[in-house]
């Protein structure tokens, strides 16, 4: 060999070794890390437009998953939390769900709360065969996914029906207006449901208008339903942009009540609505100052943890978490060795197949518990894997909420 | 004939605002012939000071309108500023380059501002304290206009005739004039070109700052990428007066604005977006140079 | 015949690969490979309009859009049937529906390709700054539009997309692509490109058709847009309209400006290093786009003509690398 060829071939050599070496030590790096805890995943909007959504639920996940595991964890196995931010955004949460899946190796999932992120997270989990639970995704579309998707909430159907039923004959409305979100599945959904038992019942909806979430003026739609003149405005938006409404609506001169969903829940709404906000109505999951022991107790450690009262979707999150390690604990006790393969990392293929048909059995443990004790009431799931469980009616008055009533499904 | 009334007060209110932000583009494209996509980002970070200098103030105690005026100024002095530093810094270094380079650089300054104001200010939105009570006022039966609409319209038409004022009537207005006109013939008449430059892009960015706390103070919702769609928005309507002309940018501002609303008010709200590029379109397949805007011929 | 064999080789070594990577490598990278691909795809057909043709369009991800949702909603509704049918026959499922795929990205490429000859035509009287704005704004109406249409989930989003793309697929398509613009360039047509990018009112004057060019490169372009919008709905298996933003346009635009407008090599690194390095910054995640965005900026002032500007990688230049490799003023030596 020439001189200039072999000096030509150590140069080469050089970069192709290390190429070399990085690849090898990227796919060592990559593979998964034998421990022995159980691991679950949780995705939610942690920052973004809606985030105290994500920020609420994974306070609530976050005290019932320390509870349990200062109580031993299950069989002596601790339970990991992994938890990804999709940012308010679908397809960041399609992302992040698959991630939880493939690289995390996670048993279940826990998420979302706005309905179309778990719409764009839930294939992947059915498809993998991975039971996920929402603890407060409202729009019935989300568990018809698949036969591996849960919630622990109420449904739309029921939501906008109920809100109907309590404008119509409790509050006594006849006209009604909507202003929905048209960006957001949850909204459009709800506005549905309640528009079609609205007027059923025989009232009228006069104006019918939408916005995109993320916007920051309404005006235009607002002066166009106060020309209808409605009693009540029915706005099943999320709290940021219902605040903004709410002021803009009495800037307007509307001075007709608001009615909402759940979309409302958050810390922040009576601060972005002002006093624009008092005499709207909202339904609820749960109410923090039902004075059932086992929510006072929740409210207090929540309190003394996190500081703030928890509101609905960390309630939310705390029994979605409490009622799938209750199905972990069942499994645990009725079938230890099948147990075994949910603990740890995948290793190899074999171990894979096994915990697939392990989750099988969970799943069906999970869609047959009846009467499961939440704190945001009795959880039995049906034949949908959808909780049946009732609403809780608020009022806000002079920056307090109040409550109004309760509805039983 | 109401309903028509108060979309129009809505309109002219969004209008206002468009044509703060599309002087300052049309001021800039005039002297420059660039783009400047940064001006969306200048505005949204007039409104994060403003929230900032707000919050600082109402902590001493209840504001006052004082009180709110110096927030203004605090705002439109730190976007000055700012808007020198991304000239001097970005743009300088580019002023013999294509103009494809800077529309480029332009881009990257846009996303530098936008991602930095996320990390710096949080990605979440945040809410402007109140402080300017809102008060209704009746123009005509049932047509009620905020007093925060008409604190916006104000501002700004104040805020317009004095820069009409500066350009007229001023010795630095006139060199603006010149530069915008011809660039090389004014700095053989001995105008420092860099200085007006410098001065152009300071009194957009605080034009565009004004804006922002105007909106902050009105919708008092506030996040980084606040910026993003009013900066298009502002440029299409100053295109659409003609760009370089800065009655033009008053003028485009103000359809922009009311075409909007309309569009969302009669129409849907989904097209909000979508109209002001459907507009766009529109000026420049029917007239490219601009309702006000004069044609110039393309020398080979 | 030469070529007919190396064709089909290159075909045997990809489906190889496609069936033996997964094993070989992390899953989750062999994930970063597909997108990886996807994006040359993107890249290589903008820089035909931006880079050759000297037509600045940062509205690329509506064509990416309009191909992506048309793909998937073939799939989706017409897949079944189509799937149904053949088994009567008497086919194999999969490889009518594998085909099914295939005809469908070409039919996304297609719907994408005519509306890249709607934006193309009213926007050639425009120049660089303005042409800029329009294929923007394009972009945005295009998204909104689909936003608007139920059928493929609108606010949503489509989900369940079936999944067809692989690592075969996907680098088959980066294939032709870089193929067909490396062809389209080097041919006459190219040079056409090429003028009208350098000095349009010359080519005018000496008989191109500037508008047809113009026209074709964005056509084009487009197309092959629109058949990575297909590949890409059916890696994600979910298609939401926010994907496709002009942030996403602003990307591949960055990945085009990289590389070097006017170098398909460049563009092909160019993709390849912006699809790792955010995978690579996840822990960073939030300062990501801070670091593309300083590059951007920094790239423009220093070397604005990218990584390649316009020249090429070829074998002659690996081939000769080590002797240039060397220090100034050392001879080759001769071979013995």
């Amino acid at each position: 060999m020439s001189v200039a060829r072999r000096e030509a071939l150590k140069r080469i050599a050089l970069p192709v070794c290390l190429f070399g070496a990085v690849l090898m030590a990227c796919s060592l790096f990559s593979c998964a890390k034998k421990t022995e805890e159980i691991r679950i995943g949780e995705f939610g909007s942690l920052t973004g437009t809606t985030a105290t959504f994500g920020i609420s639920t994974k306070n609530g996940i976050d005290l019932a998953v320390d509870e349990i595991n200062s109580a031993g964890g299950i069989e002596g196995k601790p339970l990991k939390v992994t938890v990804e931010d999709d940012q308010g955004k679908p397809e960041e949460a399609n992302t992040a769900v698959k991630k939880l899946i493939e690289q995390d190796r996670v048993i279940a999932v826990l998420g979302e709360v706005a309905s179309s992120r778990s719409l764009a997270g839930a294939p992947n989990c059915q498809n993998a065969g991975i039971p996920m639970i929402t603890p407060s995704s409202t729009n019935p579309k989300v568990t018809q996914a698949g036969d591996f998707i849960f919630r622990v909430c109420f449904t739309d159907d029921f939501q906008g029906k109920v809100a109907a039923v309590f404008a119509y004959d409790s509050l006594g409305v006849k006209k009604a207006a909507i202003l929905r979100d048209i960006k957001n599945d949850y909204s459009v959904g709800l506005a549905h449901f309640f528009d079609s038992t609205f007027v059923s019942r025989g009232g009228k909806i006069v104006a019918d208008e939408s916005y995109s979430e993320g916007d920051v003026d309404f005006k235009a739609q607002l002066t166009a339903i106060k020309a209808k003149s409605p009693d009540l405005i029915f706005v099943p938006g999320y709290y940021t942009e219902v605040g903004l409404v709410a002021r803009q609506a009495r800037e307007l001169g509307i001075g007709a009540p608001l009615l909402g969903g759940d979309g409302w829940v958050s810390d922040r709404l009576i601060e972005i609505g002002g006093t624009a906000l008092n005499g709207c109505y909202f339904t609820n999951h749960y109410w923090d100052g039902d004075p059932d022991p086992a929510v006072q107790s929740f409210v207090s450690t929540y309190k003394k943890r996190f500081g703030g009262n928890p509101d609905a979707l960390a309630a939310l999150g705390y029994d979605a978490a409490k009622f799938l390690t209750a199905g972990l604990k069942k499994l645990a006790s009725e079938d230890p060795e099948a147990f075994k393969t949910l603990v740890g990392g995948v290793p190899n293929a074999a171990t894979g197949k096994l915990r697939k048909e392990t989750l099988i059995k969970l799943r069906g443990i999970l869609a047959t518990t009846k009467d499961f004790p939440g704190i945001t009431g009795n959880i039995s799931i049906d034949e949908n894997r959808n909780a049946v469980k009732p609403a809780i009616f608020l009022k806000i008055e002079n920056g307090q909420y109040t409550f109004v009533g309760k509805v039983l499904p | 004939m109401q309903e028509f009334l108060q979309q129009l007060v809505n309109g002219i209110t969004w209008g206002s605002i468009y044509a703060l932000i599309a002087l300052g583009y049309t001021m800039v494209y005039g002297i420059l012939r660039l783009i400047n996509f940064a001006h969306g980002d200048v505005y949204m970070v007039g409104a994060f000071t403003a929230y900032f200098a707000a919050r600082l103030i109402s902590a001493h105690g209840s504001v006052s309108p004082l009180g709110a005026l110096l927030v203004l100024l605090i705002a439109m002095g730190t976007c000055a500023l700012l808007g020198v530093t991304i000239e001097r810094g970005a743009y300088k270094p580019l002023r013999k380059s294509p103009r494809l380079t800077a529309l480029i650089t332009a881009i990257g300054v846009s996303l530098l501002l936008e991602n930095l104001g996320i990390i710096v200010f949080g990605p979440d939105p945040k809410f402007f304290p109140q402080i300017i009570t809102p008060r209704r006022i009746e123009i005509t039966r049932g047509v009620l206009v905020g007093s925060h609409q008409i604190v916006i319209l104000a501002v700004s038409i104040v805020l317009m005739l004095l820069l009409q004022l500066i350009v007229l009537k001023t010795k630095i207005g006139k060199a603006m004039r010149a530069v915008s006109f011809n660039r090389q013939a004014a700095s053989l008449m001995g105008i420092s070109t860099d200085n007006v430059i410098t001065f152009t892009f300071a009194v957009g960015s605080a034009l565009a700052a004004a804006a922002g706390v105007l909106v902050g103070l009105s919708n008092p919702k506030i996040d980084p990428l606040m910026g993003i769609m009013p900066g298009i928005k502002a440029f299409v309507a100053a295109v659409l007066g003609g760009i370089g002309n800065i009655p033009g940018a008053m003028l485009g501002g103000l359809i922009m604005g009311i075409a909007e609303v309309m569009v969302v008010g009669y129409v849907s709200s989904t097209f909000r977006d979508a109209i002001a590029f459907a507009l766009l379109i529109v000026i420049l397949l029917v007239k490219p140079t601009g309702l006000l805007g004069t044609g110039v011929a393309e020398k080979v | 015949m030469k070529n007919l064999l190396l064709v089909v080789t290159a075909i045997v070594v990809l489906l190889l690969l496609n069936f033996l990577l997964p094993s070989l490598i992390n899953p989750y990278f062999f994930q970063v490979l597909i997108l990886c691909g996807i994006n040359i795809i993107l890249a290589v057909s903008l820089n035909l309009v931006n880079g050759f043709t000297g037509q600045f369009s940062i509205g690329h991800a509506g064509f990416m859009a309009i191909g992506g949702y048309t793909c998937a909603a073939l799939t989706y509704y017409l897949g079944p049937h189509v799937a149904d049918k053949a088994v009567s026959i008497g086919l194999s499922r999969s490889v009518v529906g594998v085909s099914f795929f295939v005809v469908s990205l070409i039919v996304g490429g297609l719907a994408s390709a005519a509306a890249g000859f709607l934006v193309g035509l009213p926007s050639l009287r425009l120049r660089g700054d303005y042409l800029a704005i329009v294929t923007l704004g394009f972009g945005e109406i295009i998204r909104v539009m689909i936003l608007n249409v139920d059928a493929v989930g609108g606010a949503r989003g489509f989900t369940d997309i079936p999944r067809f793309t692989n690592f075969f697929w996907v680098s088959f398509f980066a294939f032709l692509t870089i193929l067909v613009v490396r062809n389209l360039v080097t041919s006459t047509h190219g040079r056409a490109f090429l003028s009208v990018r350098e000095d349009e009112i010359a080519a005018e004057a000496l008989g191109i058709n500037t508008t047809n060019y113009k026209v074709l490169a964005f056509v084009i372009g487009a197309f092959f847009a629109g058949v990575a919008g297909g590949l890409f709905a059916h890696y994600l298996m979910y298609l939401h309209t926010n994907s496709f933003t002009f942030m996403k346009s602003f990307e591949v635009v960055i990945m085009v400006v990289l590389g070097g407008m006017g170098s398909i090599t460049g563009s092909v690194i160019a993709a390849g290093f912006l699809t790792i390095l955010p995978e690579a910054l996840r822990p960073v995640k939030e300062f990501r786009m801070v670091i593309y965005a300083s590059l951007l900026i920094f790239l423009m002032i220093a070397r604005p003509q990218g990584l390649l500007g316009m020249r090429e990688l070829s074998l002659h230049t690996f081939r000769s690398l080590p002797f240039r490799m060397g220090k100034k003023g050392r001879q080759p030596q001769k071979q013995s």
